[in-house]
């Protein structure tokens, strides 16, 4: 109750904020982002993802409880911090959501790359994934990143995020280093994370999942990741494709020891 | 762990037969760009208006796609190569209007899977996303210089005085092509690439230059 009317309060004060005199707008940011702290609405995300864990569904009528998120099955403690991470079974790197897809398929039965194949993340599985990840990645809040570098894909993961971070293309000549390459930077009145060295405690991939106040979204780091190839004006990077997995492993490893403040709540 | 040792050798066995197969004469370096173009392809797909040749690079994006600048001579090149691109203005017309161009100043819309379009006419300027422009505007960012007082720090009192011609000439020419002054640039390139037209560029210019301007009070 007391979360809903802040955010009430905090949405009229936003709404308000047009129409204030220019010289307040910059305080009445920051007060409005200070008083949504105090109700944070991914907390009902972490609910429901826990809920999606343990439920048993798909084909074969299973929970996720089983599944290994890399420190063994079932354990989801301090696994986001870890990830991504080389995973013998299927061969390949992979982030907490695209484990989440594979063991949806091994555990329940459902057919993860056509689930992996829905462009909008507000269909299909997509906020059941998000909501997954939201949970799993506050069951390793206040931990640091520790992601493995011990196998060689999960090194050669690296080389390849790294080399994506700074691939320039599109009409626009854009690269995620354009926009997260240089300290102290912000587009329009948001503050951009340097994402090519460890940005510290909560940000860049500490701080998502996220609550997106503006848009009333609970956003995922694959949505994330997809939005800033949106805005990079790039074409569109499949849902747990390896760019997006090299991608996390390159911040991953760079934010070693950032404190994950997941699930967090942005503009 | 007996397990992981012997994936460990099968792996190292068939990256050393790959090696013999015919790989012997590239280097780690052409292996990981190789892996690395492969990956790009694997992950992405057209999507709308935004097609795959979109990751196609030219040698400024190439050029400019670590976190090393890239040697004097190659940056030499690209601008040089972005300089013979300028095209300047039809009839030598620099100007339009400032008013118009604050709107589009502050669109950032444009070049997107979600745009409908690639028609310059309904892309925005997204100059406030990067830029100070108008004092007025608290919402700018800070990737790019600001341009409060642009053409009033350059001395720019009348746009039709020889001695101003100079300082329109390299406006326009960053506002066509950037890399032919920075061969890295962060900005755009709109005219070039086609994303603004002369018009459009004719406005901003106006916002920028214009004594009248509300820029240059």
């Amino acid at each position: 109750m007391k979360s809903i009317s802040m955010i009430a309060v905090a949405l009229a004060l936003a709404a308000s904020m047009g129409a204030q005199a220019q010289k307040s707008s910059s305080d009445s940011i920051a007060e409005y982002r200070k008083m949504l702290e105090d109700g944070n609405p991914s907390e009902l995300f972490e609910v429901k993802g826990e809920e999606l864990w343990k439920k048993a569904r798909g084909p074969k009528n299973a929970s996720l409880e089983r599944c290994d998120l890399g420190k063994g099955p079932g354990v989801v403690k301090g696994a986001w911090a870890e990830l991504p991470r080389y995973f013998a079974d299927t061969g390949r790197v992979q982030d907490a959501e695209s484990r989440l897809l594979t063991c949806m398929e091994t555990l329940q039965g459902f057919n993860a790359a056509a689930i992996a194949k829905e462009q909008n993340f507000a269909k299909g599985e997509m906020p059941n994934l998000t909501a997954l990840a939201t949970w799993i990645s506050g069951q390793s809040k206040g931990l640091g990143f520790n992601l493995p570098q011990n196998h060689p894909q999960e090194r050669k993961m690296y080389a390849l995020g790294q080399k994506a971070f700074f691939f320039r293309g599109g009409p626009m000549d854009f690269s995620c280093a354009s926009c997260h390459g240089e300290e102290g930077k912000r587009i329009r009145l948001q503050d951009l994370p340097v994402l090519y060295k460890n940005p510290g405690d909560g940000l860049g991939m500490a701080a998502w999942p996220a609550y997106r106040v503006s848009n009333g979204q609970m956003w995922g780091m694959q949505q994330r990741l997809s939005d800033c190839y949106r805005l990079q004006r790039f074409p569109n990077p499949g849902y747990a494709s390896d760019v997006t997995i090299a991608l996390q492993s390159y911040m991953g490893v760079n934010s070693k020891g950032a404190k994950i403040i997941t699930p967090a709540l942005k503009r | 762990m007996k397990k992981h040792t012997k994936l460990a050798i099968s792996a190292s066995l068939a990256i050393g037969a790959a090696v013999l197969a015919g790989c012997a004469a590239t280097s780690p370096k052409q292996d990981l760009d190789a892996e690395f173009k492969a990956m790009l392809q694997s992950s992405f797909s057209a999507r709308g208006i935004a097609k795959m040749d979109r990751l196609d690079q030219d040698l400024g994006q190439s050029a400019c796609s670590s976190a090393k600048q890239p040697p004097e001579a190659v940056l030499k090149q690209i601008e040089a190569e972005a300089l013979a691109t300028l095209k300047w203005p039809d009839g030598g017309q620099y100007f339009g209007d400032w008013k118009r161009a604050e709107k589009l100043a502050q669109s950032g819309v444009g070049m997107a899977w979600n745009n409908k379009s690639v028609d310059p006419k309904t892309n925005g300027g997204q100059c406030y996303n990067c830029h100070q422009i108008d004092k007025k505007e608290i919402s700018f960012g800070t990737i790019g210089p600001s341009l409060w007082n642009y053409g009033k720090v350059r001395g720019v009192k009348d746009v039709t005085d020889p001695a101003a011609a100079p300082i329109i000439q390299y406006t326009w020419g960053k506002l066509w092509n950037s890399k032919a002054y920075s061969g890295c640039s962060n900005m755009p390139r709109f005219g070039h690439m086609n994303m603004l037209d002369q018009g459009q560029l004719r406005d901003l210019m106006s916002l920028l230059l214009d004594p009248r301007s509300p820029v240059n009070q």
